[in-house]
């Protein structure tokens, strides 16, 4: 859906005084960075309930020892790969949202992906990201680059229908950029869509600088890049999104080394972003919140791995995130049918957090299809 | 009468059909019979010859698009879906079977000798099945070939899970020999297939623990699509298919009854002590798979959002033919919905649409195929290797900020006649990544000849519509093919 034919869908639904003007101000200059976890990360070995006597039994070969774990309360630990995180463990900006689900929950990667991303019921089947729901409520602010740039992966995913950049070197980009040109041409199908991404090219290559110097160093390898490419984008010009991908996590097989050496990436790519937001003096303006298609089957399976599952903690972090524990722990006493977890918060309430509380913007029960109740991690 | 077998003769006389003479004769003397002639009869001339050869193979060669520009659309369908010999451009290439996880016995350096194997394997690989896609010699060879391209992106393996090349040749060489077969017959020696067992984690699954992954894609991804089964078929389907296995010191596939779970299953609403073969057969039962996967050929050939009513009309005429592929393709080719003008340049190319498909329109071809198998990659389309397990989405997926430039950028290589130094400096890597020097030998004299200096002829010989950017008038030469080639349309087909 383009953006001018859902405003025009929310102008007849009396809901015009929703469209900001130009002069509103609070939550405009905020920074949203989505991290996804592509694959399924196993949330159980992520922040471990490790007291739990459950735990043991269902992983007798996955579960972590306490050489492996960095406790954080009295039942919970982080994965020891996470160290990074710790210190903002310690200065409260980071918090862990227990157990993260939806009802009725979807087994299949492609499925599950699409219901975070379009922000939909188990259900229904929505062709635009929430994001793109959200962004065309928002003012575009002076020196907007585009509403949200995509790194790491070339789905637009929660951007899908959005004014939304896939980049990956943004110098190559803007070389090439030369190739794409504006047409006024009215038209839809195929060809629009080509047309609107030729048009994006434009716009964005035009806004986009490239000659900010990070000190922070950045990790070496894929996702270190990933990092580094959104640091440019965000050092470059106004965006509202930022999307990376981390993949790899769907660890049916295997999976000690492999989730390992993941979770080590994505800490210490959180940890040089930070550091270089803080250059920019943005980290104070953004929120960085992960997210999976789904958690993994608490029991694991006869190939050293885990299978499909359901709910899953995810992390908030930011200059303006209130650090601590959200959401319930992970109910192994409660496992359904399939042997998978129940969830305590639905994601759709993490999305209405950012719509309401970090954006301060009005419509979230539209963009949303229903009311879901704020979450209470951030600070202001 | 006589007056048909005069105008055969002179048909005859004309030089082009060696064969489906008589074929000719008849459809005239019925058409003629019946009262009228209609579009599907009648010759259809090169904007529809354009259109069908395009979509049914790669590009659209001008001298086959006169051809075909003098059949009807029926004769072109039957000539395009006749049986053809199984021969091969250029013979596969020769790869011996080595153990997927013979790597890891070995020491650093062997280590590193093995990886370098497979990568150079790897890329012998890709190039050939490119050059047969480049040099199909036949618009029936050319469809095979689509054909063996898509149903890699249903059967879906990946080298990069797999790591056995040869494994993966065997692969392609079945989803080949199936292309235009039965899909029944496809499906049940495509679920067997080693390098699918690897892919699908199908080799270990036994009735201690079933693995549900094999049962659900083949579910979900190979036969009924979402929604049309429930958890508990997906369960009780995985009990059938124990036991199928994958012996990996020969790469072949292995039954293992001691893995087998032979209890009494029920899956969609059948109950019995099913084995794995037997839960194809019920699955294939299903109008729903027939619909599938003649929806999905539908976005293969005619638009993104296939109509529901056809799709079941074709979904019972393919099951009607016992699964037979042309069964499909043929009530499909002929459908109001191919020919529409609302469906031409309906659908966005695929990086082989859009680099196989110039090379062939443009009567050329590299004496390297390396860069464009690099360039594939590139663009999102890494042969052997799609994404995940539901394969490239295709459609306007394949088009985004970065991939955008990336087609332009390889379109505007592929005109010059030699690479131009490249702007800055290029890393080794990248250098390495694009695969060397592309160079073309493009004659484009050579090629206008055949629109006699006509601007407009070349532009409906390489737009599937009208070009947003009306070239300048009296533009020719390359300077026209270049932005022709550049226009926005381009990207369609």
């Amino acid at each position: 859906m383009e953006r001018r034919k859902f405003l025009q869908g929310v102008t007849c639904l009396g809901l015009s005084h929703l469209i900001p003007d130009l002069a509103y101000a609070t939550g405009s200059g905020r920074l949203l960075v989505l991290v996804e976890l592509k694959g399924g990360n196993d949330g159980l070995n992520t922040v471990v309930p490790y007291r739990d006597p459950r735990y043991a039994e269902l992983r007798p070969r996955l579960a972590l020892k306490p050489g492996e774990l960095l406790n954080i309360t009295d039942n919970l630990a982080l994965h020891s790969a996470l160290q990074p995180l710790m210190p903002l463990w310690q200065s409260g900006e980071l918090a862990v949202i227990q157990s993260v689900g939806y009802p009725q929950p979807n087994l299949s990667h492609f499925r599950s992906i699409e219901i975070w991303d379009t922000g939909s019921r188990s259900d229904q089947y929505l062709a635009d990201g929430w994001l793109a729901r959200a962004l065309a409520l928002r003012a575009k602010l002076p020196g907007t680059l585009a509403d949200g740039v995509a790194v790491g992966s070339s789905e637009l995913g929660p951007l899908a229908g959005s004014r939304a950049l896939v980049l990956s070197d943004p110098e190559q980009f803007r070389r090439q950029a030369r190739l794409a040109s504006n047409s006024n041409a009215m038209t839809n199908g195929a060809l629009a869509h080509v047309l609107q991404v030729e048009s994006n090219v434009v716009h964005a290559a035009s806004q986009l600088q490239l000659n900010h110097a990070f000190q922070t160093e950045f990790p070496k390898g894929g996702f270190g890049d990933v990092v580094k490419t959104a640091c440019r984008v965000a050092a470059s010009g106004n965006v509202s999104v930022l999307r990376l991908t981390l993949g790899g996590f769907d660890t049916h097989q295997n999976q000690v080394g492999t989730q390992a050496n993941l979770l080590k990436q994505l800490a210490e790519g959180l940890h040089a972003l930070r550091a270089a937001l803080l250059e920019l003096g943005r980290w104070q303006d953004t929120l960085v919140l992960t997210y999976s298609e789904f958690g993994r089957r608490p029991r694991e399976n006869q190939s050293n791995g885990t299978d499909h599952g359901t709910s899953a903690p995810h992390f908030a972090m930011g200059g303006r995130v209130k650090g601590g524990l959200f959401g319930a722990p992970p109910a192994l006493d409660r496992l359904d049918g399939n042997g998978n977890l129940p969830f305590s918060v639905d994601f759709r309430s993490v999305y209405a957090t950012v719509i309401e509380r970090w954006w301060a913007q009005a419509g979230s029960g539209e963009i949303l299809g229903g009311r879901f109740k704020p979450l209470e991690f951030l600070r202001s | 009468m006589h007056h048909l077998l005069t105008v055969a003769a002179g048909i005859e006389g004309g030089g082009m059909f060696s064969f489906g003479l008589i074929r000719v004769g008849f459809a005239l003397c019925f058409a003629l019979l019946v009262g009228s002639v209609s579009a599907v009869a009648a010759p259809m001339g090169e904007a529809d010859a354009r259109h069908f050869l395009e979509r049914t193979g790669f590009g659209a060669p001008p001298p086959l698009v006169a051809q075909f520009a003098r059949l009807s659309r029926e004769q072109a369908v039957d000539r395009l879906l006749v049986r053809d010999s199984a021969g091969f451009h250029a013979a596969p290439p020769s790869l011996d079977y080595q153990r997927p996880s013979a790597g890891r016995d070995l020491d650093e350096s062997a280590r590193k000798a093995f990886a370098m194997q497979q990568r150079e394997q790897g890329m012998a690989l890709r190039q050939w099945w490119l050059e047969e896609m480049l040099h199909a010699s036949t618009p029936t060879r050319a469809l095979r070939e689509r054909m063996t391209l898509f149903w890699h992106n249903h059967f879906v393996s990946s080298q990069q899970k797999v790591k056995s090349v040869k494994l993966m040749l065997d692969q392609n060489l079945l989803l080949r020999r199936h292309a235009l077969g039965n899909f029944s017959v496809l499906l049940h020696s495509v679920s067997k297939d080693p390098a699918m067992l690897i892919y699908l984690d199908g080799a270990n699954s036994r009735k201690a623990s079933p693995n549900e992954n094999f049962a659900r894609e083949v579910m979900e991804l190979f036969t009924l699509g979402e929604g049309n089964y429930s958890e508990q078929d997906v369960k009780e389907a995985a009990r059938a298919f124990t036991g199928w296995s994958f012996e990996r010191e020969t790469g072949t596939y292995l039954w293992r009854p001691g893995m087998h779970d032979g209890g009494e299953k029920s899956i969609l609403g059948r109950t019995g002590s099913f084995d794995g073969d037997q839960v194809l057969d019920i699955l294939l039962a299903q109008p729903k798979t027939a619909e599938f996967i003649v929806g999905k050929l539908w976005r293969e050939f005619i638009s993104p959002t296939a109509d529901a009513t056809e799709v079941r009309r074709i979904g019972a005429a393919f099951r009607s033919a016992a699964y037979e592929v042309t069964g499909a393709l043929r009530p499909l080719l002929l459908s109001k919905a191919f020919w529409a003008p609302e469906n031409r340049g309906a659908l966005v190319k695929s990086p082989v649409d859009l680099l196989v498909g110039t090379l062939r329109t443009l009567e050329t071809s590299p004496a390297n195929t390396l860069p464009v198998v690099a360039g594939l990659r590139q663009l999102g389309q890494d042969l052997f290797a799609p994404p995940n397990v539901k394969g490239w989405p295709g459609g306007s997926a394949w088009i985004n900020t970065h991939s955008l430039l990336a087609r332009k950028q390889f379109l505007e290589r592929l005109l010059r006649a030699e690479e131009m130094a490249p702007m800055g400096p290029m890393r080794e890597d990248r250098r390495r990544d694009r695969g060397g020097r592309l160079e073309v030998h493009f004659d484009s004299l050579n090629w206008l000849n055949h629109f006699a200096q006509d601007p407009l002829r070349v532009s409906k010989a390489l737009l599937a519509l009208a070009p947003v950017e009306a070239p300048p008038t009296g533009l020719m030469g390359l300077g026209l093919i270049r932005t022709l080639l550049l226009d926005p349309v381009y990207q369609l087909k």
